[in-house]
């Protein structure tokens, strides 16, 4: 019997790391297979060899039973393997209809003939019931949109093999339920579908079979209906997992951050924030639980004096913050474990000494007389390195050279070490194996338990399930509920995270 | 560990080492094509620096606004921003520091010599500060307007001193010399070369760039944004202010160079139809230099070598000086490429220790 | 004077200093839209001059009498197409700086041209003048319109007219054909065009290498038409002045080919100026700094936002998103 895709033995080495060791995937004709792993696991790389963007250094790849090499997108796209990528990779300035046509444009007399192009791009969405409108710029439509034209890419080029890259991070729940029907109806035409995902949920309500993996290494291949989700946990982490509980008792003091009828532009004037209230207190943890894209980045920027306010208040300690300077807000008693910690974080370059300095460097004991006292820096570095257990061999490494988890560890004693009133941690453990989750949920609720307030944005609920000591549901720029945890589960706060008030008296 | 530092930095020392040396190998290769011999014409150059004085002095003489120029490029690199516009900053410190010099002529030397230095800084700072200013604010990009600001220095200049302080030979009059960094002292034991005391100036500019940007907390801030102004600004620095203040340190520099030639070389400024040049040297010599206060001036040594011994060459082994420039140009693309060339030098070392 | 004949001064000018800043920046064009920026016109026009006075030269003299310059004007294309394969193997493959990567290649165009210059003409600084240049004329039947004829098509050369139409054939390439298409997508999103399987890096290639060609062409055309000799100081900016008209021109053909004419129109009016009553009383130095001052107050946006394209600059490395 042939399988529509088998990888068999792919070995990838990267500078430092195997990221694929001898990983081997069968996937059968007309099926959803997921492929399952913790971040970091290597299932993109696996998909990147698969569309060509990576050659393996060992193993190899058969389609439909014959024996493929894959030197590029153009060899998978030939094969008819199509990837539909996490990170869109749209142009935002074409248009839905260009940037499916590209590359493989249809011609009149050697011109772009884009009268065709629209009229094949609307026959195939209603075909597989994409709706998309063609002539729109990528810039203009929904995240939704982008990822049907995503699609429609693949099947423009007559793709039966599709890989899907962790599609559901950007949807809601709503979004999440449309494109499990609409993979079904693809399998139903006749195509393959690989579905690459950390979710379980999804994998028990889309897939057939199941291929895990765990730190590059392949696990087990099981049928869906033979496993349950436990046994898949566990085979993705490959121990018991020592969940952190924020088990301290919640004794909420007085109000530490207080945001009233607060308004955000965001950069194409829209109201992303509208009349936002939320009040945290010191000696609790609150977790904002929502979709991605509906305000949460613009709430802390905004609180952290990095976004414009528009209109309300925000207030740190009882000292209005509204539009001041991010440096003064710092010193009211902010503390922020930013997104995206590479970019906003850290400065890469700069060694871990300076970096654990990065808001305090000017001030004493750090600096006298605008002069960097270096000595002083050195010593606290070397104390947060050992506090925190940042592996690395210096406090002049370079930050950049340190791995995800450590990097995240250099933040984390940088702020907890200054003390802040207020806490932001934002999705503080993407992209983190299990030990450096654990460490830094510690840490969170070690600040809870010294009597600070911790604000804790995450798209996992299962993190904001366990850590929060109330759940705020944050709804197109508004925090539509909030909710005791341990009075509700994920089938609530997905419906809240749609939009739908609970009684469901609200569409 | 001490063993890994120490490979690293070979590993950074080797770039522009083996550019010059590429670079040079380039030069002997086009004077053999062409029927020169290239042993004669760099002989004559290594011979001329180093063994007459009045060459001596004069590649001395030639790296004072060359080093300047190069910092001026470097610090502006060190806080991420590419400043092309070293060329008009230099021309405006240029003419500043004469006006000066000549307009206040009477005051003492005292006053005069270090009002006229400042003079040229300051005119520099401020064609530095507009295009800071106007990324800062406006997010225009640092390169297109330092290119259009050497321009309007260009014209701005040669109009200035067209009408205002003309002098027969399309020039300034020349500086009192109570305003003059000339010293017969100097010229005296370089043969007669122009070497003046404004070396002194690129010493202290030398440390001064080296003490700003790893001593003080501004120059913390300032290599911070360059590295990284997201996070620079997420931990609430100002980011705009530290590129206007980048480029306006940058300019000064750039400013001291031109003050370096109206009050050192030339004692006046001409009108000039094209660029000096200098400023678009000084991004060669920042790259060569790596972008440090002590690199850039060994790469300004060498380059202002090169272009002093160049006129030795042309006449003892008649080849003509552009073949200097083409070198120039040459060892900028070797430096650039060093991602090729690291990799190069990878893979030959990995060739070498399987043997 | 009368307006009329102010125009019958200024116009024709106007076309003549455009057309060079016209080719040179529809290059600018190409190569920017495929996201690699080039400093480095500047170069490009001068290694175009050189060629062309030196091809020039050498068909006058084998007999190819009006149709020298015309052929010259075509070997400094592939002069100029050849020598931007610099740029583009060490800002492409090599990943250099790409503003680097052009500030090198000035120098490199300066000094290597002025090198062979003396080495072909024993020593001197120049080469000599070319005696067939393309001609200022005035063009048949058209020039004999009422008003319009003396203003547009008197005292003109071909040049400039084919740069105009060029700029339109440039605009139709980059928006109306599967080439343009992929062109653009590389400058805004490289790592989508290699998902779907375009080559970023041949794309970039022929966008640095049009550059080439159309700097060369630039070069070319300036020294056929107005300086008839190459010397250190021929192109003396006039790089640079396609580089600010392509900004200014918000990297659009049409708005590129717009920004020459204007910038053309200044340095006509500084050159022209004395002989028109009240602009001779304007210092010069406004009109030549005009073009600088005002590509950056187009910068700053108030006339609305230039955009470059989004991936303007930035190396493609293969993997790396």
């Amino acid at each position: 019997m042939s399988y529509a895709i088998e990888m068999r033995h792919i070995r990838k080495e990267f500078p430092g790391i195997v990221a694929n060791d001898d990983i081997t995937l069968q996937v059968e004709e007309g099926e959803i297979h997921a492929l399952f792993g913790e971040n970091g696991a290597g299932k993109s790389t696996l998909m990147n060899v698969l569309f060509g963007l990576y050659q393996p250094d060992q193993g190899e790849i058969y389609v439909h039973g014959k024996k493929a090499v894959i030197h590029d997108p153009n060899d998978a796209t030939r094969l008819g393997i199509g990837m539909v990528h996490q990170h869109f990779m749209l142009i935002d300035k074409f248009t839905v209809a260009e940037n499916i046509v590209l590359g493989k444009e249809p011609k009149k007399h050697g011109l772009l003939d884009m009268a065709k192009a629209v009229k094949i791009v609307k026959e195939l969405s209603e075909k597989y019931g994409l709706d998309v409108d063609p002539n729109q710029k990528v810039e203009d439509i929904t995240v939704g949109m982008q990822q049907r034209v995503e699609i429609l890419k693949t099947l423009y080029r007559g793709s039966d093999i599709l890989i899907f890259d962790e599609p559901t991070a950007v949807l809601t729940p709503l979004e999440i339920q449309e494109l499990i029907v609409i993979m079904k109806r693809l399998v139903k035409e006749g195509k393959s579908i690989i579905l690459i995902t950390h979710k379980l949920k999804e994998i028990f309500e889309a897939c057939d079979r199941c291929t895990v993996i765990r730190r590059g290494k392949n696990i087990d291949s099981v049928a869906i209906s033979d496993t349950n989700p436990s046994e898949l946990a566990s085979m993705m982490v490959g121990r018991k997992v020592n969940v952190q509980v924020n088990d301290a008792p919640y004794e909420p003091k007085e109000k530490v951050l207080e945001v009233d009828h607060l308004t955000v532009l965001d950069s194409r004037k829209v109201n992303v924030i509208k009349e936002l209230n939320l009040t945290v207190h010191g000696g609790e943890i609150l977790g904002i639980a929502g979709v991605d894209g509906n305000g949460q980045t613009e709430l802390i920027e905004a609180i952290a004096g990095l976004r414009k306010v528009k209109n309300g208040r925000i207030k740190i300690n009882g000292q209005d913050v509204t539009n001041q300077k991010t440096r003064k807000i710092i010193e009211a008693g902010l503390g922020y474990i930013p997104e995206d910690r590479q970019k906003h974080g850290l400065v890469l370059d700069f060694s871990i000494g300076e970096n654990m300095v990065l808001q305090t460097y000017y001030k004493k004991p750090y600096a006298q007389l605008g002069i960097l006292q270096n000595k002083v820096i050195t010593k606290k570095a070397k104390q947060l390195i050992q506090e925190f257990d940042v592996r690395t061999p210096s406090e002049k490494t370079l930050a950049r050279s340190l791995s995800g988890g450590n990097q995240q560890k250099v933040i984390v004693a940088r702020e907890v070490d200054r003390s802040p009133e207020l806490l932001i941690a934002a999705q503080p453990t993407r992209g983190l194996d299990i030990g450096a989750i654990e460490f830094i949920h510690g840490k969170l609720i070690d600040e809870k338990k010294k009597g600070k307030a911790v604000l804790l944005v995450s798209f996992e609920l299962d993190e904001i399930l366990r850590l929060s000591d109330r759940i705020a549901v944050i709804y197109e720029g508004n925090i539509i509920d909030i909710v005791n945890p341990k009075e509700t589960d994920e089938n609530e706060l997905g419906l809240l995270m749609a939009g739908r008030k609970k009684g469901g008296n609200q569409a | 560990m001490i063993g890994f530092l120490k490979k690293i930095n070979w590993m950074t020392l080797l770039i522009p080492i083996v550019s010059v040396i590429l670079g040079l190998l380039c030069g002997a290769v086009i004077m053999l094509i062409i029927g020169y011999n290239p042993l004669l014409a760099y002989q004559s150059i290594v011979e001329s620096i180093f063994l007459q004085p009045y060459y001596g002095g004069e590649t001395i003489r030639a790296m004072i606004p060359l080093v300047l120029a190069g910092l001026a490029v470097a610090f502006a690199f060190r806080t991420g921003l590419f400043n092309i516009g070293v060329e008009g900053q230099l021309m405006v410190g240029w003419l500043a520091s004469v006006a000066c010099a000549i307009i206040f002529g009477h005051l003492p030397r005292v006053l005069l010599l270090p009002m006229s230095i400042i003079a040229g800084g300051a005119a520099g700072a401020l064609w530095g500060y507009i295009p800071g200013l106007l990324k800062a604010k406006f997010k225009v990009h640092e390169v297109i307007s330092t290119i259009m600001m050497n321009y309007i220095a260009l014209y701005t200049t040669a109009y200035i001193i067209k009408n205002f302080l003309y002098h027969e030979g399309e020039r300034t009059p020349t500086i009192p010399a109570s305003a003059s960094l000339a010293s017969n002292f100097l010229a005296n034991l370089t043969q007669g070369s122009r070497l003046h005391w404004g070396f002194i100036v690129v010493i202290i500019a030398v440390i001064a760039m080296w003490y700003i940007l790893w001593k003080t907390t501004k120059g913390y801030e300032l290599r911070a944004v360059g590295f990284s102004p997201d996070a620079s600004k997420y931990a609430g620095m100002n980011v705009s202010r530290n590129i206007v203040l980048s480029l306006t340190i940058s300019g000064i520099f750039a400013g001291l160079g031109g003050a370096m030639e109206g009050l050192g070389t030339y004692q006046y400024m001409t009108i000039n139809s094209a660029f000096t040049g200098i400023g678009f040297n000084g991004i060669a010599v920042a790259l060569l230099g790596l972008n440090s206060p002590i690199g850039v001036v060994f790469a300004g040594a060498l380059f202002a070598g090169l272009q002093t011994g160049g006129l030795t060459m042309q006449s003892v082994a008649g080849v003509p000086v552009e073949l200097i420039q083409i070198i120039i140009a040459l060892i900028i693309f070797f430096v650039g490429s060093s991602y090729v060339i690291k990799w190069a030098i990878e893979r030959l070392s990995r060739k070498g220790h399987k043997k | 004077m009368s307006i009329f004949e102010v125009l019958t001064i200024i116009i024709p000018s106007t076309l003549l200093t455009a057309a060079p800043l016209i080719f040179t920046s529809l290059g600018g064009v190409f190569s920017e839209r495929s996201g690699v920026v080039n400093i480095g016109l500047e170069g490009l026009m001068s290694v175009g001059a050189f060629t062309a006075a030196i091809s020039t030269l050498a068909l006058e003299h084998s007999g190819f009498g009006d149709a020298s310059p015309w052929i010259a004007i075509l070997i400094a294309a592939i002069a100029g197409g050849l020598f931007s394969l610099i740029h583009a193997v060490v800002s492409i493959s090599f990943r250099a700086d790409q503003t680097v990567s052009g500030v090198a290649l000035n120098f490199l165009a300066a000094g290597l041209t002025i090198f062979l210059v003396k080495m072909i003409y024993e020593g001197k600084g120049q080469t000599p003048y070319i005696t067939h240049n393309i001609d200022k004329i005035s063009i048949p039947g058209l020039s004999k319109i009422p008003f319009i004829g003396p203003i547009f098509f008197q005292q003109v050369t071909y040049t400039s007219y084919l740069a105009i139409l060029v700029s339109v054939l440039v605009w139709f390439i980059i928006f109306k054909t599967p080439f343009g298409l992929r062109l653009r997508s590389v400058g805004e999103h490289p790592a989508a065009a290699d998902t779907l399987g375009i080559n970023v890096s041949r794309m970039r290639y022929i966008g640095v290498a049009l550059s080439g060609v159309f700097g060369g062409i630039g070069g070319a055309v300036y020294l056929v038409t107005i300086t008839s000799n190459y010397s250190v100081s021929t192109i003396a900016g006039q790089g640079f002045l396609a580089l600010a008209a392509l900004v200014f021109g918000k990297w659009h053909p049409i708005g590129a080919m717009g920004a020459s004419l204007f910038f053309g129109f200044a340095q006509a009016l500084s050159i022209t100026s004395q002989q028109i009553p009240y602009l001779d009383r304007l210092p010069s130095v406004i009109m030549l700094t005009a073009p600088y001052v005002l590509t950056l107050i187009v910068l700053t946006g108030f006339v609305g936002r230039a955009e470059a394209p989004k991936a303007d600059g930035v190396p493609y490395i293969k993997g790396q998103r």
